[in-house]
């Protein structure tokens, strides 16, 4: 079976963010860019899947501006195959990236789709199950473990109160949690080996796919910033603080 | 306006995140049903319909809708959906799996995380970690938004909304409940403890979390964790606070052996006050906590429970 990874291009998640001063979004200019956390998790358990010969090619697609082809070879360097970039410059928010995804996953008929569970940036926690509703396939999101037997898939996700099994009939579509896996370094062989590996590009008018959103941001502010408070000397004294000076005891 | 919430429910009971998820919807104003569906959900639904500024509790109980899976609940509220002009959900991992379904299918963007209201279509919600606040206005005809329960104080229980059945029944070949393993805790929710303590790497091993049990039977606390304190195997994953956790914001939020990586502050730094216990001064954590205690936590720990 085929598997089509999503991979986004975000932060580093190491990267202490910065509001523009005239509020209109988030300053991103020479900040280090890096593949989403949770997509990295959906590379490699990807690239698992091919390892333990359930996958027999691994697609990584990625919608975003030109630079984000970095991260897809960055995709490749971790094992995918091949790559497909829908290169956009414009905005594509949870739902324009699904239907474009959608389109792709028609093209392409993989068995199983494999996102991340949230980006770092946006923190929407959306596409994925978008993805599937719109496919009119099964989900399982938030996965901390992903079996496949014969024609399903079992898909353990982190929940709430804990863990629940779900058992999927395949394609489905499955969405990353932290748990699932820890992610391989690429060496520097396999870099090298992933300029080498195809990469189609394409843009949305391609695949027939309206970006705009009615959705529009009309201002971003840092959050109330806490102030640090006070040292105290000894679990006698933060007793009393707690007690008298911040009553919450 | 006309407002739809889907009630999270926890093991057929109502959950205490759907009456923040009406508050919600009372600040957006308008006329409010609560959708309660699930299997054998009367008891939840005569819960919701106690809720404050319910005006009807519309309940699907159904073996389909049972463990509330995406596919038949995504499909349950698209049929439901007409004539409501925003449908509302907890942020919890039932609303965040199940709403973006619906958005999708009416072709609607989803707002994820609302935590508060400027207006019917205008509302603020965190990016990048909480490391920013958005103000985002939607034209869309219909709102679909999940809500950060932090954000919006319960509604009581004054109210008496009529109870409808629906009787929409959808299939669902696609998707099966195996089983689930809930971690069982005489402790409060996380999500609504008053007070909350929390460790870290720092605890060392998961044996070490109980030194964190008497203080917080002293105090009526939730335990949490950090992720490299469930990455280690010390405590299960439902413990996690942070970005990719449970969001927390109690009077009183004691993290201990937590350096205070931002992906953790994401999911407390909005509580009342804020101790830190950890043995490095500058660790992270010191610059958010009102009160930080330089030490040794296997010291400090065991004196703090002796003199709550
Ligand atoms: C308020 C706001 C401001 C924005 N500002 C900008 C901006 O200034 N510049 C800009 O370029 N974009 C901007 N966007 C778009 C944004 O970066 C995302 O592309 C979009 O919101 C998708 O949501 P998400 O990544 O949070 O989705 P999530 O649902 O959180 O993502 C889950 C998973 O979906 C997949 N996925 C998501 N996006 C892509 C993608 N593009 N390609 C491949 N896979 C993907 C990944 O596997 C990811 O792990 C903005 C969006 C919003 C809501
Ligand atoms: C995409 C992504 C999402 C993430 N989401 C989350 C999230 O939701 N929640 C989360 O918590 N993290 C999250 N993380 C991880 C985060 O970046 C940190 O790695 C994590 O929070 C560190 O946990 P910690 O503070 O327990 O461990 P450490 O950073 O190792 O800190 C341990 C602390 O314990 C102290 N200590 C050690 N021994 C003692 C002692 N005897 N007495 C007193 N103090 C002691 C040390 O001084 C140190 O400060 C995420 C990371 C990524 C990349």
């Amino acid at each position: 079976m085929k598997v089509l990874v999503a991979v986004k291009r975000v932060i580093d998640y190491n990267v202490k963010i910065r509001v523009k001063a005239d509020h209109s979004d988030v300053d991103l200019t020479n900040v280090k860019m890096a593949m989403n956390p949770f997509c990295e998790i959906a590379v490699e358990e990807a690239v698992r899947l091919k390892e333990k010969g359930v996958a027999t090619e691994v697609v990584a697609v990625t919608v975003g501006p030109k630079a984000a082809q970095e991260q897809l070879r960055t995709a490749l360097a971790l094992g995918a195959d091949r790559a497909i970039h829908i290169e956009t410059d414009e905005r594509a928010e949870s739902l324009a990236v699904a239907k474009l995804l959608a389109k792709v996953v028609d093209e392409e008929q993989p068995g199983m789709v494999i996102l991340g569970k949230q980006a770092i940036d946006t923190d929407n926690n959306q596409t994925g199950q978008m993805l599937a509703a719109l496919t009119n396939l099964p989900q399982g999101t938030f996965a901390s473990e992903v079996t496949v037997d014969g024609d399903k898939v079992h898909v353990t996700r982190e929940i709430d109160g804990g863990l629940q099994t779900v058992a999927l009939t395949l394609p489905a579509i499955v969405t990353t949690d932290l748990r699932l896996n820890e992610p391989r370094y690429a060496k520097l062989p396999d870099i090298m080996k992933a300029k080498k590996k195809p990469m189609d590009v394409k843009t949305p008018a391609d695949l027939g796919v309206e970006v705009a959103s009615k959705v529009s941001l009309l201002k971003v502010e840092s959050p109330a910033e806490r102030k640090g408070g006070i040292k105290v000397a000894s679990v006698d004294e933060l007793i009393d603080k707690l007690k008298n000076e911040a009553k919450v005891l | 306006m006309s407002i739809l919430v889907l009630a999270d429910l926890h093991e057929g009971q109502l959950a205490g995140a759907t009456a923040h998820v009406v508050a919600a919807a009372k600040a957006i104003g308008g006329d409010i049903d609560v959708l309660v569906a699930g299997e054998g959900v009367q008891a939840a639904a005569e819960a919701a319909a106690k809720l404050d500024g319910v005006s009807k509790v519309r309940v699907a109980d159904n073996a389909v809708y049972a463990h509330q899976l995406a596919e038949p609940m995504g499909a349950l509220l698209v049929e439901l959906a007409d004539g409501y002009t925003h449908v509302l959900a907890s942020a919890s991992t039932t609303g965040k799996n199940v709403l973006p379904r619906l958005a999708a299918l009416k072709d609607v963007s989803q707002l994820s995380d609302v935590l508060a209201v400027d207006s019917a279509d205008t509302f603020k919600r965190p990016i990048y970690a909480g490391n920013a606040i958005a103000t985002v206005k939607s034209d869309d005809a219909l709102k679909v938004i999940t809500v950060r329960t932090t954000g919006f104080d319960a509604v009581g229980d004054g109210g008496s909304a009529t109870i409808e059945a629906v009787d929409t029944v959808v299939d669902n070949a696609q998707s099966s409940f195996v089983k689930q393993e809930l971690a069982e805790s005489d402790r409060p929710e996380l999500g609504g403890a008053k007070v909350v303590i929390s460790g870290g790497r720092g605890m060392g091993n998961g044996e070490n979390f109980k030194l964190l049990d008497g203080i917080a039977d002293k105090l009526g606390a939730a335990i949490g964790a950090s992720r490299a304190a469930v990455d280690a195997g010390f405590v299960p994953n439902d413990m996690q606070v942070g970005q990719t956790g449970k969001i927390v914001a109690p009077e009183l939020y004691i993290a201990v052996g937590i350096s205070g990586a931002i992906q953790h502050l994401a999911g407390m730094k909005d509580s009342k006050v804020i101790v830190a216990i950890n043995k490095d001064d500058e660790a992270p954590i010191f610059q958010v906590a009102d009160y930080g205690l330089v030490g040794d936590l296997f010291e400090i720990l065991p004196e703090l429970e002796s003199k709550l």
